[in-house]
């Protein structure tokens, strides 16, 4: 049933950063993810951390939700604090073993690190993936990246791009499903034999899969020019993006969460050396 | 402007045909089969035309000629009464005339590209340069017309193939159009479906006066038009009221197509010598001639 | 003899998800063998699952699925084997043809059946000669094929397989009334040449009346009616109520009764209304 499933992982809702223009949000997360970088000294982290336990809170969605959204990079995280833990040239041991050193600073660093790429994948999920509907997304990129179109780069182009690939992404699934289904009727078997024999088993899919893409292609394209569509040249929108107050508040809200930062760092020395 | 208003006692011809031909380019010179050949035909404006035929019959190549995705080989095209050639033809005067034709084709899915039915209305009238705050009534209205106005903020794929069909048709009407041609747009819709894009059409043509030529091989459809075409081997085989199209049981039959059930009743009773009307099209009327045959043949005694 | 029987079967998509949704619910039904057996019923009405549920491509939520009177789950293993056995072709088969040529698609499942070259080729054979496929086509690629050809190899390739049911849904999709009439000719005729039981899925009243021996009607998840055509087709009301709708000719003998005419109303063909008339106008 791909009928229910969700794209990207938009959660419908109404808050504060829901409603928040999508071109706004697209520059305030690149600037949070600098913002995160800069942070050095301890309480610098900890105004980010606070910050975007705040955003989560605004967001309307869940902690749990959040959490879970870290589960693809659980093995990153493992990895580098490993890595940082063990191979350091930090001077305080704490504990030694034969070849296995463990320092303070090690530790340290092992959880600012972890710390760093937690906070990068929260603060940019929250502010755009869960928030943000992709097609709003997409609207807000090609806006942001319009300026370009002067120098002959074809935003409009990959802006349709996107949006027809979100558009039959479902269609996709659903016609995967059917044909998957067709050919066990047929007696196809997905399930046995080794990666070899399953992936030669995926031919009788992928063959009518690709011919009715290539079908859909055409179609597509003669139903669009037949709705007058020449390119992004001289065509109009119906919805066009305004910012609010909203927005500059959140911009000042992100101004002054730099400034903070940049005090602290001068004023609390660095975790990291 | 100084148009012929007052000219309103002839029908203004929408589309006219004079000898069109057209057959597919093939590397095979002998391969090269006619599709349509010398095809001559006059559609008036307002008028609810279904065009009948098989798979391979012509009648989709019929539709792409008159919305100029396929260019004819041979003969004549005039659409309002402007003969179309190509090579002098500008790309703004090109547009408008697809703009003034809007063509609904079969597969629903193949012809929403938005992610959400509003956005997928408004896309014809962005592609026009329409100013931003005309487009939204556009949408509004064209939603409304096909009873969609509930689902504008859906996405196409939560949708029945009927509703996106309705869908597809009202991204057309937003762009204004003065004829729509609908190529097979209800083959692949279940029964409800399928009555409610013809209820939607019927609608458009009796309340906004849209041309519509109605492409389909199911005579259900087809007699609820003004007036039928029947396309056989590139040819136009019959042409006329569905009631006298239909009495033309044989040639409709050796087009590859279906009579109604009650035409084809009372023309063999007819055949066994007892005179029952020969145009009767739905159960109603073939239920009245009889009722009515029976209380002649009553009071004759 | 039964040729296949659900017995207190639900399904439900989707199952512990806030998008579940009861697609058939405790329904028993039973398939007479030797049959051509329609179901009808509006899109959502179950019909389809029924398929899916019969060859074993969805497992019942509840309840048995029984082919030949063996319960089809009880070697979840051996599933596979239930699809030769109960073979199903899909709406728009053609969009599942994929072999490079006619032969080698319609040899597709017997290939999977693990069958030698021989057998393999003597149902190739017998399956296109059944849906009267010519054998010039043979070595010709699926793709350079007219809308019906297509459907046809398709068809063939399911009938090569010498399943005990076939079951079709919507053969005659997208078809125009001469393409309809021969493939669903072809399918009447594959079920008498080869003596198996033939499930037909079709919004089409009209079809149903003429191809089929037995109707199904499915409404709201449930079988609504089931019996001989003239059985179904005489319960117009029931039938309307559910939206669906009858054969014209017999509305029309409806309408005549309903003017106080003695006439028969379990017509549903043009020949039989042609005789019942004629009857009526020699009693005047």
């Amino acid at each position: 049933m791909f009928k229910d499933i969700t794209l990207g992982q938009y959660f419908p809702g109404n808050s504060f950063l829901h409603k928040l223009d999508p071109r706004m949000k697209l520059v305030l997360a690149v600037f949070y993810i600098v913002l995160i970088f800069l942070a050095k000294s301890a309480p610098a982290y900890a105004l980010v951390f606070l910050f975007t336990v705040l955003l989560i809170a605004v967001s309307g969605i869940s902690f749990i939700t959040v959490l879970k959204s870290l589960k693809p990079i659980f093995l990153v995280l493992i990895f580098t604090t490993l890595i940082n833990i063990f191979w350091n040239n930090g001077t305080t041991v704490l504990f030694e073993w034969k070849f296995i050193v463990i320092t303070l600073e090690g530790i340290i660093r092992a959880i600012t690190m972890a710390l760093r790429i937690i906070l990068l994948m929260v603060s940019t999920s929250v502010i755009l993936m869960y928030t943000t509907s992709p097609i709003a997304l997409t609207d807000g990129l090609e806006q942001l990246l319009s300026p370009l179109a002067k120098i002959k780069i074809p935003v409009h182009t990959f802006a349709m791009m996107m949006t027809m690939a979100l558009r039959f992404i479902p269609t996709l699934l659903e016609e995967t499903q059917k044909i998957i289904n067709a050919q066990k009727a047929r007696g196809a078997d997905f399930d046995s034999g080794n990666i070899i024999t399953k992936a030669k088993a995926l031919i009788p899919v992928l063959i009518p899969l690709l011919i009715s893409q290539f079908r859909r292609a055409e179609e597509l394209a003669t139903a669009m020019e037949c709705r007058c569509y020449r390119g992004g040249g001289g065509r109009t929108r119906m919805t066009i993006l305004h910012f609010s107050v909203r927005d500059f508040i959140s911009a000042g809200l992100v101004l002054a969460l730099f400034a903070g930062i940049l005090l602290l760092n001068f004023y609390f020395p660095a975790l990291i050396k | 402007m100084m148009t012929a208003e007052w000219s309103i006692t002839v029908a203004e011809i929408v589309i006219k045909a004079e000898n069109l031909c057209f057959s597919y380019e093939s590397e095979n010179p002998n391969e090269q089969l006619p599709v349509l050949e010398n095809l001559n035909l006059e559609i008036e404006k307002g008028s609810f035309v279904a065009v009948l035929g098989h798979n391979g019959s012509g009648k989709s190549t019929l539709a792409k000629l008159f919305n100029l995705i396929l260019t004819p080989t041979g003969g004549n095209l005039y659409l309002f009464g402007k003969k179309i050639d190509e090579e002098t033809m500008t790309e703004d005067e090109f547009f408008e005339l697809r703009r003034r034709i809007g063509m609904v084709f079969q597969n629903p899915d193949n012809q929403l590209v938005a992610t959400i039915v509003e956005e997928d209305v408004a896309f014809g009238p962005e592609n026009l340069g329409i100013p931003t705050e005309k487009i939204r009534k556009r949408v509004d209205d064209a939603l409304e017309i096909v009873g969609m106005t509930a689902f504008a903020k859906h996405s196409p794929h939560q949708l029945s193939g009927g509703q996106k069909q309705r869908i597809a048709i009202a991204g057309i009407i937003a762009l204004r159009p003065d004829v729509i041609i609908f190529d097979e747009s209800t083959a692949m819709l279940d029964p409800r479906g399928r009555s409610d894009v013809l209820a939607t059409i019927e609608k458009l043509n009796r309340d906004f006066g849209t041309t519509i030529l109605h492409i389909t091989h199911y005579m259900e459809e087809a007699i609820r038009a003004d007036r039928v075409i029947v396309v056989d081997k590139g040819k136009i085989a019959l042409d006329g009221t569905p009631r006298e199209v239909f009495s033309h049981v044989a040639t409709v039959k050796a087009a590859g197509l279906d009579v109604p059930q009650v035409t084809e009743l009372m023309l063999a009773i007819n055949r066994d010598g007892i005179e029952l009307p020969k145009d009767a099209l739905s159960w109603e009327e073939g239920a009245d001639a009889i009722e009515a045959y029976i209380l002649k043949r009553k009071t004759e005694k | 003899m039964n040729a296949a029987e659900l017995r207190g079967v639900s399904y439900v998509y989707s199952e512990h998800t806030p998008f579940c949704k009861v697609a058939v619910n405790h329904i028993d039904i039973s398939f007479e063998e030797k049959c051509v057996t329609g179901i009808i019923g509006h899109t959502g009405s179950g019909k389809s699952t029924v398929s899916q549920l019969l060859n074993g491509l969805l497992k019942p939520s509840e309840g048995v699925v029984e082919i030949d009177g063996k319960n089809i789950w009880a070697e979840p293993k051996k599933i596979r084997n239930v699809r030769f056995s109960v073979g199903l072709v899909f709406q728009y088969p053609e969009y599942q043809l994929f072999e490079e040529t006619c032969y080698k698609d319609i040899a597709f499942g017997p290939k999977n059946m693990g069958l030698d070259e021989k057998e393999i080729d003597e149902r190739v054979r017998e399956a296109a000669a059944l849906v009267g496929l010519s054998e010039e086509l043979f070595e010709k690629s699926p793709f350079d094929l007219s809308g019906g050809q297509k459907r046809r190899v398709a068809i063939a390739g399911v009938m090569a397989m010498r399943p005990k049911i076939l079951i079709l849904d919507e053969p005659a999709a997208g078809l125009d009334p001469r393409g309809r009439d021969e493939i669903l000719s072809k399918i009447v005729e594959y079920r008498e040449k080869t003596d198996s039981t033939v499930i037909m899925i079709s919004h089409s009243m009209e079809d149903m009346a003429v191809y089929c021996d037995k109707i199904l009607v499915m409404s709201d998840s449930k079988p609504y009616m089931y019996g001989a055509p003239a059985e179904v087709f005489s319960r117009a009301t029931d039938l309307e109520a559910v939206g669906l709708s009858v054969p014209q000719v017999t509305k029309m003998m409806l309408a005549l009764k309903d003017k106080g005419f003695a006439i028969r109303t379990d017509v549903y063909t043009v020949d039989a209304a042609k005789a019942e008339i004629e009857r009526l106008l020699q009693t005047i």
